[in-house]
């Protein structure tokens, strides 16, 4: 299983042919105390950079794009619910979306998860 | 956004490495680096409402305006009663251009024969060029740049600054006077941004630490962001200046007419009285009320109104999650005909349509210290 990164700040895990798609810890500290998210509805197809979903902070709303193109199987309905869920686990439970049928090769225009901890720490 | 350079040199403010050393997030606001949150803006302002907050505020700009008959002069740019005015009692107050428009929203405090103003940090500079070209000559404008101001504001405020400052507590809400902090003569208010109970201090730039430090030190009391300010003062129903009201809003517009007494409106004598009173008598087409949004996600300044026509007969000026209240809440300008509590309006953002209510303001309750009935 591995993860990717987008200069964005949302990681994609691909498991098989399927991905998980979530914004960073980083991204979660830098927007604060996340008061409202709004995922995408299953069988919604994306391609790369459309916006995908919205979340908000105290201070600000952030659009979540795509970081590749998919068809949307999950949106997390638990981040809807419970939005500082992404501010507590932004990289596990607090994931946005789910999607088949991706085009994997734009997984290589992402950074792996080194290259994209080692960029955060100079921004 | 890449090209938004600013020439202007962002300043520091005297308790700069205090806020790095608890942790702040400094971003650049009124010209100066400003700590936006410690730990978190929901929680610091829960903090406030539960506790005592500690704010530095010292961005915004401390003047003495003095000379003969200060009040009367300050009268012709402030439709404020300030003649009648008790020493060491302030009020709220704003500074008028010619037609009526707000150049900014401040306190003035009576001392003997001068007055102590507080103004706005994005606009001091222009407040003080705007009275000096205006006032009557020999009225002089003393900018105290010297001065740092800090706010302690809560329910727990009082016994945390009684403690350091002895005889504050007997201080009603909107009086003032001179008290000592450890050896530090300060300058006390108890006044506020927040809705709470709390006091305004200022105190020299070069003791502001010491101050701070000495506040701080009590468990009751932490450090809050700019970005707690921001929500504490939107659940009071208080305005931004700059947002919620600035050159193109009127007093009458704004709902501010409680600043504006019994003999100003008969004698008139301030700038833009004509169309101020003019506005008291016959109305205004738009005034700021709040609204109570549904939903979840919170609209922002630059949304519009809609009426159930569709027809735009509004717009929000400042809006936001509620932390107190858990809920998006907001404040703007709307048609007077659709300005009653409890209206149905519509608003639109990027799009999107939501469901809102005009609201009474505050959206939570003010719990100043006032002594018996008057005010």
């Amino acid at each position: 299983m591995s993860l990717y990164f987008t200069r964005e700040h949302e990681w994609v895990r691909v498991w098989g042919d399927s991905v998980t798609v979530g914004i960073s810890d980083h991204a979660q500290a830098a927007l604060g105390d996340i008061v409202f998210a709004e995922v995408p509805a299953a069988g919604k197809i994306f391609a790369k950079g459309d916006d995908a979903a919205v979340v908000e902070s105290v201070k600000a709303a952030s659009d979540v794009y795509a970081p590749i193109g998919g068809e949307v199987i999950e949106g997390n309905a638990a981040i809807e619910s419970d939005p500082a869920l992404i501010n507590r686990d932004p990289e596990g439970e607090g994931w946005f979306f789910k999607m088949k049928q991706i085009n994997a090769a734009e997984l290589e225009g992402l950074m792996d998860e080194a290259a994209y901890r080692d960029w955060v720490k100079t921004l | 956004m890449g090209d938004m350079t600013d020439n202007q040199e962002v300043q520091s403010l005297p308790l700069d490495a205090w806020h790095r050393a608890r942790g702040a997030r400094m971003v650049p606001f009124a010209g100066y680096q400003m700590p936006v949150q410690y730990e978190g803006i929901i929680a610091e302002h829960l903090w406030t409402r539960e506790n005592a907050g500690l704010f530095d505020v010292s961005h915004m700009g401390q003047l003495t305006v003095h000379g003969e008959r200060a009040d009367a002069a300050l009268e012709t740019l402030l439709p404020g009663e300030l003649r009648m005015l008790k020493d060491c009692r302030l009020r709220y107050s704003m500074l008028l251009d010619e037609d009526g428009g707000i150049i900014d929203d401040l306190m003035a405090t009576r001392r003997g024969e001068d007055f102590y103003v507080v103004v706005n940090g994005a606009t001091k500079l222009g407040d003080i060029d705007e009275m000096e070209r205006r006032l009557p000559r020999g009225t002089l404008i003393d900018h105290m740049k010297e001065q740092a101001l800090l706010a302690l504001q809560g329910p727990k405020a009082v016994e945390v600054l009684e403690r350091l400052a002895p005889g504050v507590s007997e201080l009603s809400f909107m009086q003032g006077g001179a008290f000592r902090i450890g050896g530090v003569p300060a300058w006390i208010s108890r006044s506020g941004y927040t809705g709470e109970d709390g006091f305004e201090i200022s105190v020299t730039s070069a003791a502001v630490t010491q101050v701070a430090d000495a506040l701080a030190a009590d468990p009751v009391v932490k450090p809050i962001g700019l970005g707690a300010r921001d929500s504490l003062r939107l659940e009071a129903g208080l305005p931004l200046y700059g947002h919620d009201i600035d050159r193109t809003t009127t007093p009458v517009m704004a709902d501010l007419t409680f600043a504006i007494n019994k003999r100003r409106r008969a004698e008139g004598g301030f700038a833009g009285a004509l169309r101020i009173l003019g506005e008291l008598d016959n109305g205004v087409p738009q005034k700021r009320v709040g609204f109570d949004v549904e939903g979840r996600q919170p609209v922002r300044e630059g949304a519009l109104v809609l009426d159930g026509e569709g027809n735009e007969v509004g717009r929000i000026t400042s809006g936001g999650f509620s932390p107190s209240l858990s809920r998006p809440i907001a404040m703007g300008y709307v048609n007077t005909s659709l300005s009653e509590p409890g209206t149905n309006v519509t608003l639109e953002q990027r799009g999107k349509l939501f469901v809102a209510t005009v609201a009474a303001m505050p959206f939570v309750p003010h719990k100043y210290h006032r002594k018996g009935a008057a005010a």
